[in-house]
């Protein structure tokens, strides 16, 4: 199938019309810890066209297009820009090739205003005294603002501007320095539906004004309804180039994962058991003082799960920081079997109870050079189990234990001593859900289970969790994977901006639709609706 | 034997190593061609450097004994090092240790044996509480460890100073010397007529100690997890303050015994001029060691040599004793440099590139 | 006791000696300031000094001209900056480490070179160098004790003075100034602006170098008349300290610096009478740390102070609409 694509995607070159603007020939990238994130690529782009880039988490979109804007060097291969070779030996090299690039992670500095991000590296000054021109600045940025209808507040700082403002005003930041091919990395992760359909209208517009635009996501959806063509990858390959015309969403969703996906999650039907954790009243502002969580009660069950859905950023990290005890809580309570946990240190945390899977496996969930069984008994080393009385390690029985969790759970691996750093993504959240899972609590606090997880690992760890549940287990899920969240939980409640707006009772009988309305905040429960969530 | 055969087929260990001994046998051919520029008698000079333990058997003995300071500021770092803070506090701990050894040694009347080990017990306790600081100042008001140590550096050099000059001085000595310590105080003397002491094995004692606490415990696993990633260590339950603490704390402890061992072993009474700065050592001897406190005694031995061999230099010729300062700073500027480091890795990597590129045709 | 610290705080002379020996320690502070806001810590200042002292005394005794040892001090000392900047910024080298290593260097290499030229090993008595002028304001000088303070200090004190405005130039005003702190605060966010951080970087340090090149000059050349060994006392770190207490500003760089300066300066009259001079050259360095610590509660406090007061007003907001 792949020798097949391939030929699809010669055959275009030659019998399109429009002219390649920008391509890659045999583009490969292995990073220093060894991860080959692209192999062989060659990718084109025509001029004028919107141009989707799909592909699982891993598959070496961002790879690919970080090396486009010279923020990586490719391993291999080159890159041709109107069919001639370009080096792109910095961001700056890319900028000035006509490249600009809208990241995931907004490149903005928060301490300075909208107008001042938008004419870094380029500003205008004063003809006089050669200083900055304040006034010139916001000038510019409302000029521009206003010719490519991306609306920003030129003088307000960036620490203030709100999420999809600040994402237009990295676009016009691309603008300004004369972008022909506008990278856009997964711009819709950040958005509500809404704020979505907004951007699209946009980028049409952008197009119609002339600029080429690669528009990275996973959400084929989207892709659908925006882009001209579309190009999938895999395991750092790049599969096929289609036109959308020429293709169904089954096709490339085939593609993207090689079979067929499966959404489906066996659940057992359980009637959920006593209240084992109480959170009342939790309130957290942030180092900008943005307050991330007013007032956010509920209660959860034995044999439950419940979801926390909501878009990015509206206080689901927050929360989940507070109850397990990395964060400190402004106000409120959280109380385990009855007892008050609030603010104090994980170590106790954990001891009442709570195992957590955070969302950010990298720099929390597990210490990268530490060995694997470091990693898999950090949290039970001190039991008589592991040391003596006297503080000694049992070398032998932790090395028997981790052995058996790193078979139990699949870990692939060539010893339980190498280092956690030499893992695949889906091989180190196997590491974090063995400890976690068999740290004998009641009450599983997971946070973005499969994140970045390839697709067989995903369905591993979906029935951990349904068994985990069926073992009694009290299950808190958050997930920006709304089908995840809504596949997995008995009962959902909604987030929007540090609030809890609503509570579903049973999740089989939302649909996302109408979820979406409440992550927007279009829409808002009664407080008694929101109440039940309590179960007193 | 397959240990051995495992550390140099595999890369990742054999890497490292080949930097550190990069870095030893630069600093070695740095200070040679720095020897030839300021010498009139280069060759000469050079024997002297490189040959001065086996030219004479005192150079011998004192090589041993340099090794016993620095082996403690060794393991001190270590332990600092395995946390990832940079704190240099040691250098108080083991100068006020000397200072409250001195205190005891002539002060207190207490039996042979006993006399030194009270000692060095009171000296760790104060070395340790003094490591502290940087570590409070870090963790409560966030302030740069290595910055803070350094200038609590000046001001416990300073305070011990003081303490000798108005409590502890012999006022008969025209030079700036404390009163002599009392015959109790003093440790046997290891190999007759040398100066080589018990010191020597206490140094020996505790590599083993710091060793099997830093490995073979569940402190040191603490320190180990808290160093690999501090944002884990909290998440998993670890205490990670008080695991901060209680690695300060040894790490002055070590030093503080450092310093006491020096005053007990080598000394009559305290008659340093000024600080002898055996941090800096440490430093050194950590980084060689790759925080790892079973090759302190093989790093210090190394920058033992190096010291013994410009001190004789400078002795017999017209070269300055300084210049190893300069070069202890060349190892570490080598060390510090991840690039080289990493130098191998990425051309290893490059290969395997073009190696599975050939085989995807 | 108190009669004394009275007498002397209110002497001329005493604010005489605050100022001078508050040159020096605010010249690397401000060098520790704009690298601090480009996002690399120069824990090498010490080094550039001690280089500075003895280049300046060397240069200024074999030319015979105190401005060309000056250069060359200033020359040597953006040097050091450079090669941290190599190895911190070329080399991947941890920035702080390499530093120190740096010092290390300058420690051993300074008393190594003076060795080797003249023999001596601490002090440098034996070159014929030359002192930097001190200059008399007209007018100043006339003006009833403010005159005696300010006026007939040598020109590295009203250098330092000027160095102040410079930097806050560079910082709040140039186009420089958004870019080091952009790349200070988010070193990704300037880069995909296509700002080169390491040029930034370097431009920081070699601000830096020539800051404290000049603050090592005057030690030897002005404060002093002679290179000793480790001249620079340590106020290559005590800036780095001093640079926090400053709040990242040029402004607060006066203060931090001051700090030291005026127990700098009531040690040497304390020393004069013999009091305990070994708890008193303690001072400058404790009060340093104190500072650091009274600033960062403070505004510690100040932050969570805002943060509730901001949580109460939201809070407050939402009630309000809830009523409506």
């Amino acid at each position: 199938m792949e020798r097949l694509s391939e030929t699809d995607s010669l055959f275009f070159h030659r019998s399109d019309a429009l002219q390649t603007l920008i391509r890659t020939e045999k583009l490969s990238k292995i990073y220093p810890n060894g991860t080959f994130a692209n192999k062989s690529v060659d990718f084109s782009v025509l001029e004028g066209e919107i141009h989707g880039l799909v592909g699982e988490n891993g598959a070496g979109k961002t790879t690919l297009m970080k090396m486009l804007y010279g923020e990586e060097q490719p391993s291999a291969g080159r890159i041709l820009i109107d069919e001639k070779p370009v080096s792109l030996a910095s961001e700056f090299a890319a900028i000035k090739a006509g490249i600009g690039m809208v990241h995931q992670h907004f490149m903005l500095v928060p301490s300075l205003t909208a107008a001042e991000n938008l004419v870094l590296g380029k500003e205008p000054k004063r003809a006089r005294t050669r200083t900055f021109d304040v006034e010139a600045a916001a000038r510019i940025t409302e000029e521009l603002s206003a010719r490519y209808n991306l609306p920003v507040i030129a003088r307000a700082r960036v620490a203030d501007l709100s999420v999809s403002m600040r994402q237009k005003l990295e676009i016009l930041k691309a603008l300004y320095r004369g972008a022909r091919i506008l990278i856009l990395d997964e711009p819709t992760a950040v958005l509500t539906p809404q704020e979505t359909e907004e951007l699209f209208v946009e980028l049409k517009a952008l197009k119609q004004q002339g600029k080429t635009i690669i528009f990275i996501s996973h959400k084929l959806k989207e892709i659908f309804q925006l882009c001209d063509r579309v190009t999938v990858m895999r395991d750092g390959r790049l599969i096929a180039s289609h036109r959308v015309a020429d293709v169904d969403i089954h096709q490339i969703s085939n593609e993207m994962v090689g079979r067929e996906v499966r959404f489906e999650i066996t659940r057992p039907s359980m009637a959920p058991g006593e209240r084992v954790l109480d959170v009342r009243g939790l309130a957290f502002v942030d180092d900008f003082a943005i307050p991330k969580l007013k007032n956010v009660s509920f209660s959860l069950r034995k044999n439950e799960i419940l979801g926390v859905v909501g878009v990015d950023g509206n206080g689901q990290s927050e929360l989940v920081e507070i109850i397990t005890g990395t964060q400190k809580a402004l106000a409120g309570t959280v109380r385990v079997h009855g007892v008050d946990i609030t603010n104090r240190p994980p170590s106790v945390i954990r001891r009442s109870g709570i195992a957590h899977i955070a969302e950010d496996r990298m720099t929390v969930g597990t210490a990268l050079p530490a060995s694997i069984e470091q990693n898999l008994l950090a949290d039970r080393y001190w039991s008589r189990q592991f040391s003596t009385k006297g503080g000694f390690l049992k070398r032998r029985e932790m090395s028997a234990y981790s052995g058996t969790l790193v078979r139990e759970y699949d870990i692939r691996c060539n010893s339980a001593h190498q280092p956690v750093a030499s893992l695949s993504g889906g091989n180190m959240q196997k590491v974090v859900i063995a400890r976690e899972f068999t740290a004998n609590a009641s009450i599983l606090i997971i946070a973005q289970p499969t994140r970045g997880v390839d697709i067989g690992a995903i369905e591993y760890i979906h029935s951990k969790i349904m068994e985990m549940r069926s073992a009694g287990k009290a299950i808190l899920l958050v997930s920006s994977d709304l089908q995840e969240v809504m596949g997995l939980s008995d009962s959902l409640v909604v987030m929007h901006q540090g609030e809890i707006v609503a509570y579903f009772p049973d999740a089989s009988r939302v649909t996302d639709k109408e979820l979406g309305l409440y992550m927007l905040g279009l829409k808002r429960q009664s407080e008694d609706e929101i109440r039940k969530v309590l179960h007193e | 034997m397959n240990s051995i055969r495992r550390f140099f087929v595999d890369r990742e260990s054999l890497a490292p190593a080949l930097v550190t001994l990069f870095a030893a046998v630069f600093s070695l051919l740095a200070g040679i061609v720095l020897i030839f520029i300021v010498s009139k008698q280069p060759l000469q000079s050079v024997q002297n450097f490189l040959l001065a333990p086996f030219l004479r058997s005192y150079n011998f003995y004192y090589l041993l004994i340099v090794m016993v300071p620095i082996t403690f500021t060794g393991l001190a770092l270590c332990v600092v090092y395995q946390l990832r803070y940079m704190s240099l506090i040691v250098d108080a701990s083991l100068y006020v240790g000397a200072v409250v050894a001195t205190a005891i040694g002539t002060q207190i009347s207490l039996p042979a044996g006993i006399h030194p080990a009270v000692a060095m017990l009171a000296a760790g306790l104060v070395g340790g509480l003094i490591g502290l600081l940087p570590a409070i100042l870090k963790i409560r008001w966030r302030a740069n460890e290595l910055v803070s140590s350094l200038m609590l550096n000046y001001v416990f050099y300073f305070l011990g100073s003081f303490i000798i000059l108005y409590y502890l001085r012999d006022r008969s000595q025209t030079i700036l010397s404390s009163l002599p310590f009392k015959r109790t105080f003093l440790l046997p003397r290891l190999v007759p007529n040398t100066q080589l002491h018990v010191g020597f094995l206490i140094a020996a004692a505790f590599v083993a100690l710091v060793t099997i606490f830093l490995y073979r415990t569940r402190w040191g696993y603490e320190i180990r997890i808290t160093g690999a990633n501090p944002r884990f260590a909290m998440y998993a339950g670890i205490p990670v303050t008080t695991v901060v603490l209680y690695a300060h704390f040894i790490s002055g402890f070590l030093g503080g015994v450092g310093g006491a061992v020096e005053m007990s072993g080598l000394y009559r009474a305290f008659i340093w001029q000024m600080d002898p700065s055996y941090a800096w050592d440490g430093v050194i001897v950590a980084m060689l060691a790759r925080r790892n406190p079973k090759f302190v005694p093989v790093s210090a031995l190394f920058l033992a040599y190096l010291r013994v061999g410009a001190d004789f230099m400078s002795r017999r010729g017209d070269v300055a004793f300084e210049f190893i300062t300069l070069l202890q700073g060349l190892i570490i500027l080598i060390l510090a440099s991840d690039r080289i480091v990493n130098y191998f890795k990425e051309r290893r990597l490059r290969k395997q590139v073009l190696k599975s590129q050939g085989e995807s045709r | 006791m108190i009669n004394f610290i009275l007498g002397v705080v209110t002497s001329a002379n005493y604010w005489f000696i605050v100022l001078r020996s508050t040159a020096p320690i605010l010249l690397v502070t401000l060098g520790a300031v704009i690298t601090a806001q480009a996002g690399i810590m120069n824990m090498a200042l010490e080094g550039s000094m001690l280089w500075a002292a003895l280049v300046g005394v060397i240069a200024s005794s074999a030319t015979g001209n105190a401005w060309i040892g000056l250069l060359a001090g200033v020359g040597v000392s953006v040097l050091v900056a450079l090669v941290l900047g190599f190895f911190a910024l070329k080399l991947d080298a941890n920035a702080v480490l390499s530093g120190v290593a740096l010092n290390l260097v300058a420690t051993g290499g300074t008393v190594f070179v003076l060795f080797s030229l003249t023999g001596d090993k601490g002090i440098s008595s034996s070159l014929p160098s030359k002192v930097l002028p001190a200059l008399t304001i007209p007018l100043v000088k006339d003006i009833p004790w403010i005159g005696k303070v300010i006026s007939g200090q040598n020109i590295i004190v009203y250098i330092a003075a000027l160095s102040v405005v410079f930097v806050d130039f560079i910082l709040r005003r140039f186009t420089i100034g958004r870019r080091i702190r952009a790349t200070g605060e988010n070193i990704e966010a300037a880069k995909a602006a296509g700002i080169d951080p390491v040029r930034i970087k370097f431009f920081a340090l070699i601000v830096s170098g020539v800051l404290a090149g000049l603050a090592g000059c005057f030690l030897s050349m002005g404060y002093t008349s002679n290179f000793t060994s480790g001249i620079a006392a340590g106020r290559g770190y005590v800036a780095n300290a001093a640079q926090v207490v400053a709040g990242g500003t040029a402004v607060g760089s006066i203060f931090a610096a001051m700090l030291f300066g005026l127990m700098d300066a009531m040690a040497t009259y304390l020393q004069n009478i013999g009091l305990m001079p070994e708890l008193i050259q303690a001072l400058p360095y404790a009060v340093t740390i104190l500072g650091f610590v009274v600033v960062t509660f403070v505004r510690d406090r100040r932050e969570a102070e805002r943060k509730r007061r901001l949580f109460a007003s939201s809070t407050m907001k939402k009630e309000n609409v809830g009523g409506m």
